[in-house]
C-alpha cells in the first residue's frame, strides 16, 4: 500500500512560520508574555496571570557560534543555542517576553540564566533535587507560590483559585487529548510517522489560542483514525517500532529522528520534553490549584532529578504498551546527566523488557549523519 | 542444486582500502586495492578484476552486496547492509565461536558482540574523531618521520612505551614533536602511541562487556603491537586472523550466498 500523510498536517507545517506574527498581534493588543524553556515552568500560573506562555527558541545550530561566545565550547547545544538565539535577539519569542521563567535544572541552564538576567527579565525557580520527599515537595511548593506572587507584581494582576482551576482544566483537557493522539500509534502500521507526531507536539508551543490548537489536533485524530481502518500507514506495516528518549529533539533538532524512519523504522512514542514528557501526567482537579500544580510539575521526570526511577518505570512501560523492537536513548554532548542515565536506563531495560538500546550521543550539527546512519541502519539489522 | 554455478561478491568500500570478496558456495577469495579519491570506481575495478581473475564475467556474478562507507554510493549493488553487521558475519567465518570483534579501521573504531551465526547482539562506535583508528597511526608516522606501514617495525616491544595523553590526532601530533625535542626515543615514543589507542579501545569496548574468543579485525589488526598492547589492556587473548582485512566483504559476500540460498529454497 502507499505510504501517504495526514492533509490535516498542513496546520501543523504552517504552526511555526505563523506564531512570529500572531504573537505580534498578541502584544499589540495588550497581551503580557511569559518565556519559558523547560517542562517544569507551571504553565497554569501564567496563564491564569492572563498571560500568554510561549516556549522559548533553542533548537537551531545557527545561532550556536553567538552563545560560544560567552559560553564554554564543551556546553550542550542546547543551551548555547538557547543563549546564542536571545543575545542576539533572533528570537521572535525571547524578544516580545516581558519575563522570562526559568529553573535551576542542571548546571550548564542555572548558570547560563545568571548570565540572560543582565539584558532580560527573569526570574528563576529553585527546584529541588529529587521528587522523592515532603521536603522536597514543600521547597518546590514554595518556589510556585513565589512564581504566583511574581507574576502578580509584575503584571500588577491577582490569580485567583478559579483561574488557577480554569487554566488546569483547559491544559488537562489538551494533554488528554494528546495522550489520544499518541495512542494511535500502538496501530501496525503507524498512520502518522513519528517526525510528524514531534511536528504536533512542537506546534503545541507555537499556537497561542488553546481552543485552536484542540480543534486542529481533533481532526488530526479523526483522520488519522479513517486512515487507521482503510490500513493506510506513513510507514510500511510491519516496520520495526523504535521508542526514542533522552534529551529533548525539538524541530531543527530531530536528525536522529529523521535518521531512524529514514532507514524505514517507526518512531512510536518520543519520551523527551520535545515529546510527551509534559502530556503523560495531569494536575488533579480535586486538590488545592497551587498544590496541584506543584505535585504535577516536580513528577517531570528529568535527568537532572537524582534518582529518577520514574523515567526508568514509565520507558518500560511505554516499551510494552507500544511494543517496542528497541530503544534509542539521544544524548546531547555536554549533557552529563542524561548521559550518565543513559547507562542505568540501559540496564534497567535489559533486566525488565530484554530490549535492544542504543545510545547515540551527538549534537545538532548535520557532520556525523553518516556515522549516524551507519549505527542506526546496524541496530536495525541487528533488530530484524 | 541451481546454485552451485552462481558466484556471488562482497565489497567493502572503506575509507582506505577497498576490499572484495567472490563466493561459490565452496571457494572464497579476497582482493585488496587502496581507496582512491574516487572510492566508486576503485570498487568497480577491483570487482572487475576480482573476477577476471576468477575466470568469469562481471555479469556472471548472480549479486553484489556492499558495506563501509562507501556502500551508499554504489550503482551496482543487489544491497547494501552496514559494516556492523558484515565484520560480525565475517569474524564469525574466521574464526567460528568468535563472541566478540573489535574492528580498527581506517577512520573507525568498533566493538561487537557476536552470537551464534555470526549476529549481532550488542555494538558500539567511536564518535566522529580519528582518535584510536587508521588515521591516527598514518598522523603520528608522518610525525615521526616514518611511513605508517614502518611504523610497526621502530617500536619497542619491551613495554617501556612513554605516556602519550591526547587522543585527539592534532593535539597528539603535538605532544609526540614534544616528545622528539626532549629526545625521547622514536620506539619509546610509537610504544606509547600504541598504547594509548589500546587503552582508548579497550574502554570503549568494556561498554559492550567483551568476552572470548576476541577478535582483531580491520585493517589496523596487521599492527603486532597494537595486537599486543590490546592483550595488555583488555588483560584477554586478542587473536587476528590471517584475513583481518577482509572480515567486512567476507561477511558481505556470506550474506549475499545466504538470501541466495533462501531465495532458491
Amino acid at each position: 500500500m502507499e505510504l501517504t500523510r495526514a492533509q490535516a498536517m498542513s496546520h501543523f507545517d504552517m504552526a511555526i512560520p505563523h506564531a512570529g506574527a500572531s504573537l505580534k498581534q498578541l502584544k499589540e493588543e495588550g497581551k503580557k508574555v511569559v518565556g519559558f524553556y523547560c517542562m517544569f515552568a507551571p504553565q497554569e500560573v501564567a496563564l491564569a496571570a492572563g498571560t500568554t506562555a510561549v516556549a522559548l527558541c533553542a533548537t537551531k545550530e545557527e545561532p550556536i557560534a553567538d552563545g560560544e561566545k560567552t559560553l564554554p565550547r564543551n556546553f550542550c547545544p542546547l543551551i548555547k543555542s538557547s543563549y546564542g538565539f536571545a543575545v542576539t535577539d533572533k528570537c521572535p519569542f525571547f524578544l516580545h517576553s516581558d519575563l522570562i521563567v526559568g529553573e535551576t535544572t542542571c548546571d550548564g541552564k542555572k548558570k547560563m540564566f545568571e548570565l540572560m538576567a543582565k539584558f532580560k527579565p527573569m526570574h528563576v525557580m529553585n527546584l529541588p533535587q529529587s521528587y522523592q520527599t515532603e521536603a522536597d515537595k514543600e521547597y518546590w511548593l514554595a518556589s510556585v507560590k513565589e512564581l504566583k506572587q511574581v507574576l502578580e507584581s509584575t503584571f500588577s494582576t491577582e490569580i485567583t483559585d478559579e483561574n488557577l482551576r480554569k487554566a488546569i482544566h483547559e491544559l488537562n483537557e489538551e494533554r488528554l487529548l494528546i495522550q489520544e493522539l499518541a495512542q494511535l500509534m500502538k496501530i501496525d502500521p503507524v498512520p502518522i510517522s513519528g517526525q510528524d507526531l514531534l511536528k504536533v507536539l512542537w506546534a503545541r508551543n507555537f499556537v497561542f489560542d488553546r481552543n485552536e490548537f484542540s480543534m486542529q489536533v481533533r481532526e488530526l485524530i479523526g483522520e488519522l483514525k479513517q486512515r487507521a481502518q482503510r490500513g493506510e500507514g506513513a510507514l510500511p506495516k510491519g516496520a520495526k517500532r523504535i521508542v526514542v528518549t533522552g534529551v529533548p529533539t525539538g524541530l531543527g533538532a530531530e536528525k536522529v529522528l529523521s535518521i531512524i524512519e529514514e532507514c524505514g523504522a517507526a518512531v512510536v512514542y518520543i519520551e523527551n520534553c520535545a515529546g510527551m514528557k509534559q502530556y503523560v501526567t495531569l494536575v488533579d482537579e480535586k486538590q488545592s490549584p497551587l498544590e496541584a500544580i506543584a505535585e504535577k510539575y516536580l513528577n517531570t521526570h528529568c535527568s537532572c532529578m537524582s534518582p529518577n526511577p520514574k523515567r526508568l518505570d514509565l520507558v518500560s512501560e511505554v516499551c510494552s504498551e507500544y511494543k517496542a523492537d528497541g530503544v534509542v536513548d539521544i544524548v546531547w554532548q555536554g549533557c552529563h546527566t542524561y548521559n550518565v542515565e543513559s547507562r542505568i536506563l540501559r540496564d534497567h531495560l535489559k533486566e525488565k523488557n530484554d530490549l535492544p538500546f542504543l545510545h547515540i550521543e551527538t549534537d545538532y550539527s548535520q557532520g556525523d549523519v553518516e556515522q549516524l546512519k551507519t549505527r542506526i541502519q546496524a541496530f536495525l539489522e541487528m533488530l530484524a | 542444486m541451481m546454485s552451485e554455478k552462481y558466484v556471488v561478491a562482497g565489497v567493502d568500500v572503506g575509507s582506505t582500502a577497498v576490499k572484495v570478496s567472490l563466493y561459490d558456495g565452496d571457494r572464497l577469495q579476497n582482493w585488496l586495492e587502496p581507496t582512491s579519491w574516487n572510492p566508486r570506481q576503485t570498487a568497480a575495478d577491483l570487482l572487475v578484476r576480482a573476477a577476471s581473475d576468477w575466470g568469469i564475467r562481471i555479469e556472471d556474478i548472480q549479486s553484489v552486496y556492499g558495506t563501509g562507507y562507501g556502500r551508499a554510493n554504489m550503482p551496482f549493488l543487489t544491497k547494501a547492509i552496514t559494516e556492523i553487521t558484515c565484520h560480525a558475519k565475517g569474524a564469525s567465518h574466521l574464526y567460528p565461536g568468535v563472541q566478540t570483534v573489535i574492528d580498527i579501521g581506517g577512520q573507525d573504531a568498533k566493538a561487537i558482540r557476536v552470537e551464534k551465526g555470526g549476529r549481532v547482539s550488542d555494538f558500539i562506535m567511536n564518535d566522529k574523531c580519528a582518535a584510536g583508528t587508521g588515521r591516527f597511526l598514518q598522523v603520528m608516522a608522518n610525525a615521526l618521520g616514518l611511513d605508517v606501514s614502518e611504523l610497526a617495525l621502530s617500536t619497542s616491544l619491551q613495554n617501556d612505551g612513554c605516556q602519550i595523553n591526547s587522543m585527539c590526532a592534532v593535539f597528539a601530533e603535538s605532544e609526540v614533536i614534544g616528545l622528539l625535542n626532549q629526545g625521547v626515543s622514536r620506539p619509546a615514543i610509537a610504544a606509547g602511541l600504541y598504547k594509548s589507542i589500546a587503552a582508548r579501545i579497550a574502554s570503549m569496548a568494556a561498554r559492550i562487556q567483551p568476552v572470548m574468543p576476541l577478535l582483531l579485525t580491520g585493517g589496523v589488526a596487521r599492527h603486532e603491537p597494537l595486537r599486543l598492547a590490546l592483550e595488555r589492556e583488555l588483560k584477554m587473548q586478542v587473536i587476528v586472523p590471517p584475513e583481518a582485512v577482509f572480515a567486512g566483504s567476507i561477511g558481505a559476500v556470506l550474506y549475499a550466498w545466504d538470501d541466495l540460498q533462501e531465495e532458491d529454497a
